[in-house]
């Protein structure tokens, strides 16, 4: 491990500036993936600022212009998150995706921007042995003919074809979350949806923020399809693994119509995958199974398989029908 | 670099200077002599290296020294400071080891996990997420799953931190 400064300045406005300043600083969160790149020589910056005792743990509710939202401070710890109370009443998808996530030590350690900024866990992209153009970019990808069960079917490159880890990630994508970014010319909001990016050939960058752009906040939107949600989540064991692929719903139904439907998929692409097109199929339509299974399939028609990742398709087909209809039963109730 | 900081650990105050590059749990064990948490997989997770920081449970292998200055530790050692705490004591009826390497993380990770079912914390296998938890084998299994055993003494720990539960 190189030479490693350390700063803790005492406001996000002077922890931006510092990482503005140098080339090669890093900001520092709850260190829970950053600390383990270190070891493992995937990232080596010459200095960390460290936010993590920045006061920006507050989880509040206010009233905007365009409607109520929750404002959620970037320090807020995973677990805390998950047990806020209106988190669990009002952002259930929220709490679940968070709760599926990593182990207790980890979730009390984990902050909520480091969640969202967390990096792939593609074995080859921990490996610096190998090449890889997310970490070296120019190197290869060891994924195309490698291990790949956790490779992507939607929007890969011939670049990379890695998924974004973070579940918390998909449900915010599926609640049109904001992204409050603290950059060295101000405060601006990011829709999730425009924070993550595709690989395309440029597969190093997992986000549009610059080194010097600190997440200081998450803000979820009031919405009745918000409060009937949920996360479903498969993987190769029952706690404490990355998805194979997920699931992040939301279903307002009137009279067996669908009112509004908010669908985003972890684990089949490069970013938090939002299912417009199911989406739209669904929309103002009378709601049943046939229908559902018919728009999943229209949002997977560009899927893109191997032998080792052609399960996923059935997977996500199926987990996602199964939420569907498990929120449809329980708004029935 | 370096740098200095003061760790409270197990009730005693130490003032040091480290590298910035040390891991909370190099400092510990190999700085302080305090060896009750384990290194097993140094990369958060096999949870062997689990202390109570300033009352949570948390990882000491992902976690720089230096961002720890001024934090409160308790290891599985300093919980026995005057007698087995009721957890370790549940470890030792039901047989909850073999080997006993990721003991001391499985004990700090039991007493960290009780005080979050008390607040009412939900998991992952919570049905109801604003309902009332009980401590069933389902909940203990999902909320132990940081931490493993190599030995398999699974059926044990399980039986200790379900003792431990029902108080």
């Amino acid at each position: 491990m190189r030479e490693l400064e350390y700063l803790r300045p005492d406001s996000a406005a002077a922890a931006v500036a510092a990482v503005a300043d140098r080339p090669g600083a890093r900001f520092l969160g709850g260190g829970t993936n950053l600390v383990d790149h270190l070891k493992l020589g995937v990232a080596s910056p010459e200095l960390l600022v460290d936010i993590s005792r920045l006061p920006l743990t507050d989880v509040e509710a206010y009233d905007g212009p365009d409607g109520s939202w929750l404002r959620i401070g970037t320090n807020v710890r995973n677990s805390d998150l998950a047990a806020h109370p209106v988190v669990r009443s009002r952002f259930p998808a929220v709490a679940r995706a968070l709760l599926a996530g990593a182990s207790g030590q980890l979730r009390n350690q984990a902050t909520t921007g480091g969640n969202l900024l967390q990096r792939t866990r593609c074995v080859y992209f921990q490996d610096v042995t190998t090449p890889c153009n997310k970490r070296d970019p120019g190197s290869g990808c060891s994924a195309l003919e490698g291990y790949g069960r956790y490779n992507a079917i939607l929007g890969a490159s011939p670049e990379c074809v890695t998924t974004h880890p973070s579940d918390l990630a998909v449900a915010l994508t599926a609640m049109d979350a904001v992204v409050v970014v603290l950059g060295p010319e101000g405060e601006r909001r990011v829709p999730i949806e425009e924070l993550y990016r595709l690989p395309g050939d440029r597969p190093e960058l997992d986000t549009v923020l610059a080194p010097s752009d600190l997440v200081t906040a998450v803000e979820l939107p009031s919405a009745a399809a918000n409060e009937h949600a949920t996360y479903t989540k498969v993987r190769d064991r029952a706690s404490f693994a990355f998805a194979l692929v997920s699931v992040a719903a939301s279903l307002d139904l009137a009279g067996g119509v669908v009112q509004d439907v908010r669908l985003a998929w972890g684990g089949v692409a490069h970013k938090p995958w939002r299912a417009r097109r199911a989406e739209a199929a669904l929309r103002d339509r009378p709601f049943d199974e046939d229908a559902l299974r018919a728009a999943i399939d229209e949002e997977l028609a560009d899927a893109t398989t191997t032998d080792q990742t052609a399960s996923k398709v059935p997977m996500v087909r199926n987990a996602t029908t199964m939420t569907l209809l498990r929120l449809a039963e329980e708004a029935a109730r | 670099m370096d740098a200095q900081l003061s760790l409270t650990v197990d009730g005693t105050v130490h003032s040091l200077t480290v590298d910035t590059r040390t891991t909370l749990l190099d400092a510990l064990r190999e700085r302080l002599g305090v060896i009750s948490p384990k290194k097993g997989c140094d990369h958060g997770q096999c949870g062997s290296c689990t202390v109570l920081l300033d009352g949570r449970r948390h990882l000491t292998c992902l976690a720089l020294a230096v961002a720890y200055d001024g934090a409160e530790i308790v290891t599985a050692d300093g919980l026995a400071a005057d007698g087995l705490h009721p957890v370790q004591q549940a470890f030792l009826d039901q047989d909850g080891y073999q080997c006993g390497y990721c003991t001391p993380g499985q004990v700090c990770s039991a007493v960290g996990m009780l005080d979050e079912l008390k607040e009412g914390h939900p998991s992952h296998v919570t049905e109801d997420l604003v309902g009332e938890i009980e401590p069933s084998e389902v909940e203990v299994r999902e909320r132990m799953s940081g931490n493993l055993c190599r030995c398999g003494a699974y059926p044990g720990i399980l039986a200790a931190v379900c003792e431990a539960a029902r108080g």
